[in-house]
């Protein structure tokens, strides 16, 4: 009987191999008295001697296998063996309570690893692995014994472990390893972001049942969607075979993009960029090769803190994320706070209908000051890339000219004390208000770029919350209704020589892209997983075709005739 | 002894990378580093210290130093507190 078990995906990919169980040892060392401390704070010190020195061949190997970031966590661990309140503390119990070193070593471990544990994140909870894994060292070598060695692995293997230390996954044979399986950890765990840039399909959490698995127990892993069998039957065995076969192809098929330009089969050039919330997103927009940053919610700066953030704090942010982006426009968009999201220390009153009330930039004109800090930190930033900054929530050129007289006030007096500010800076609005929308061409004349939020535009063109359920039906991208304001805004844009994007989810949706095409949007702003899927997609799209193809579905009666002509025509296209 | 607060910005908290920095730059100071969070408090010197203290983004954070060079240090350190960092 085959057995399915679950647990978090932490590096996609497929794997089918024969079980490898890696027992861990773990035991709690017994306590002694010593009669000369002295001499057993000296074996202590040459034990952690000889552990640097094994982590430090760890760390060597694993900077040739996988670059200095990757060995940093040795380094770490290395500095951890000097940390005083791990070493000098052991050292101070052998000689107050005259005990052998292993169990010193083990009971100040052991308080430091629960204090970690208990802490509420993620990645301090992992610090404790990294803890447990340099003391396991030491005491091995206190007792005389090897540390765990994967070096009898020889044939095509699934790890299967309680949990992977560090120093396990970096010295894993590539060679035989075909994918991993943990009892505990999370997506951010220190194995899982190893298996990650080692391409190693890895499921983690799978909870105490994976103990049950037995070395030789046949496996199919499959770490795209979290699952594991165990003991497959021969028609499971045949479908994933197939299946890893085609997620392969696709893999290398995607890769094959991360350098190539985002242009369409008759040569049209396009911009594909991504959306991030923060400084982590960063990694992933780089590695899935974005054309630029689309969207960039500077919420997180604001949220979960007691006051706000420094015009100094802000700067080094922005600054931060220009140089990563190395060139490439990044979009910038201003405080989008108010209505449903709430800043405890700005103390705004209760609305009636949050969406339609103070929200975005209609707070920050009422807030002046909290508007001018942002705006001062991202014109100093302009000198460190190529910056475009963007206003949220515009319905009226009213405030599209108040936004800018401010932004031009602060430029001012920057420039007074000065501070120099980029030439090139560019400043464009969000459109996702309907009066905006239909009166884009009066507002292109006065901004260089649009870009269009469409999970707003939709819930208010049709007036439906698409949070709640019983109307999300009317949430419907692809309705002609919506199509027609999108290309009303796009138009404008490019009547007035500017430049039309689109930063909401319908960006990096397959059955949409090839009509936006069509419909001249410029650049597509997406989660940064997307990017290659779109790349993909779009050299393969003719615009000139699309452009005829996207006059019939505007001419259309419902999403679902637009969505059955869309898939038709790719279908006949592939 | 001085001391003065600081709120950290760096976007994943004070942890691995950060604080090591910080360590090695606090261990090149005779005095003594103690930062608090809180009711918590840790030694300045010691990594482990520092991450049981947790300290994330927006975290406001005491940083006292006693000794020698104590002004220099509480200057020096605060600034490691407020940067961001290449993870």
């Amino acid at each position: 009987m085959s057995q399915l078990l679950t647990g978090v995906p932490a590096s996609p990919g497929i794997a089918i191999a024969k079980a490898y169980r890696l027992e861990a040892e773990e035991s709690i060392p017994q306590q002694r008295k010593v009669d000369d401390p002295a001499a057993e704070k000296q074996r202590l010190r040459s034990a952690v001697d000889a552990a640097k020195a094994d982590i430090d061949r760890i760390r060597e190997t694993t900077l040739e296998r996988l670059g200095p970031q990757k060995a940093e966590i040795f380094e770490a661990h290395l500095f951890l063996l000097d940390d005083p309140d791990l070493i000098d503390t052991t050292l101070d119990q052998i000689e107050n309570e005259g005990v052998n070193a292993e169990y010193a070593l083990y009971e100040v471990a052991s308080s430091i690893i629960e204090a970690l544990q208990s802490m509420d994140n993620e990645m301090l909870r992992e610090r404790a692995a990294d803890v447990k894994d340099i003391t396991g060292r030491v005491i091995s070598k206190l007792e005389g014994r090897e540390h765990s060695a994967l070096s009898e692995l020889s044939a095509e293997t699934i790890l299967i472990a309680k949990d992977l230390t560090p120093s396990d996954t970096a010295q894993l044979n590539l060679e035989f390893v075909r994918g991993f399986v943990t009892e505990i950890g999370s997506r951010t765990s220190h194995s899982a972001i190893m298996a990650r840039s080692l391409e190693l399909a890895a499921v983690v959490g799978t909870g105490a049942d994976a103990s049950a698995i037995r070395t030789g127990d046949m496996v199919i892993l499959d770490a795209t969607a979290g699952q594991v069998i165990v003991n497959p039957s021969d028609e499971q065995l045949r479908e994933y075979s197939a299946r890893k076969a085609e997620y392969e192809e696709y893999k290398t098929r995607m890769r094959s993009y991360v350098d190539r330009p985002s242009v369409t089969a008759d040569g049209v050039q396009v911009e594909l960029a991504s959306n991030i919330g923060g400084i982590d997103d960063l990694e992933k927009v780089l590695a899935n090769g974005a054309d630029g940053i689309g969207l960039f919610r500077t919420e997180f700066l604001y949220m979960g803190r007691s006051s706000f953030p420094s015009e100094e704090e802000q700067y080094s942010v922005y600054k931060h994320v220009l140089e990563k982006m190395n060139g490439k426009r990044v979009v910038i968009r201003t405080l989008d706070i108010g209505g449903d999201k709430e800043l405890p220390y700005l103390q705004l009153p209760k609305e009636m209908n949050p969406f339609l009330g103070q929200r975005a930039i209609r707070l920050c004109l009422d807030k002046e000051d909290l508007f001018r800090t942002q705006l001062r930190a991202l014109l100093r930033a302009s000198m460190h890339g190529k910056l475009a900054i963007m206003f949220p929530m515009i319905a009226v050129l009213g405030e599209l000219r108040e936004a800018k007289r401010i932004l031009a006030e602060e430029r001012a007096k920057l420039e007074q004390e000065g501070t120099k500010v980029s030439d090139s800076l560019e400043v464009g609005i969000m459109i996702e208000i309907p009066a905006a929308a239909i009166a884009a061409d009066v507002l292109a004349k006065e901004v260089d770029f649009f870009s269009i939020g469409t999970n707003d535009l939709i819930q208010y063109t049709m007036a439906a919350d698409r949070m709640n359920e019983s109307v999300a039906y009317l949430y419907q991208p692809h309705h002609p209704s919506i199509l027609r304001l999108v290309q009303l805004v796009i138009q404008a844009a490019n009547r007035h020589g500017k430049w039309a994007g689109m930063c909401g989810e319908m960006a990096g949706d397959s059955a949409a892209i090839p009509l936006l095409l069509g419909l001249g949007l410029y650049e597509f702003s997406m989660s940064a997983s997307s990017v290659l899927p779109a790349r993909e997609l779009i050299s393969r799209l003719s615009r000139e075709e699309w452009a005829g193809l996207a006059e019939q579905a505007i001419g259309m009666s419902s999403q679902q005739e637009v969505l059955d002509f869309v898939n038709q025509q790719l279908r006949s296209e592939a | 002894m001085v001391t003065q607060t600081f709120t950290v910005i760096h976007p994943q908290g004070f942890h691995a990378r950060p604080s090591k920095l910080f360590v090695e730059k606090a261990n090149t100071f005779p005095c003594k580093v103690t930062l608090f969070k809180g009711e918590k408090k840790a030694n300045g010197k010691s990594s482990l210290g520092l991450l049981t203290l947790g300290i994330a983004a927006g975290d406001e954070i005491r940083l006292e130093a006693d000794g020698e060079q104590e002004e220099q240090a509480l200057q020096e350190l605060g600034q490691m507190l407020t940067k961001i960092y290449e993870e």
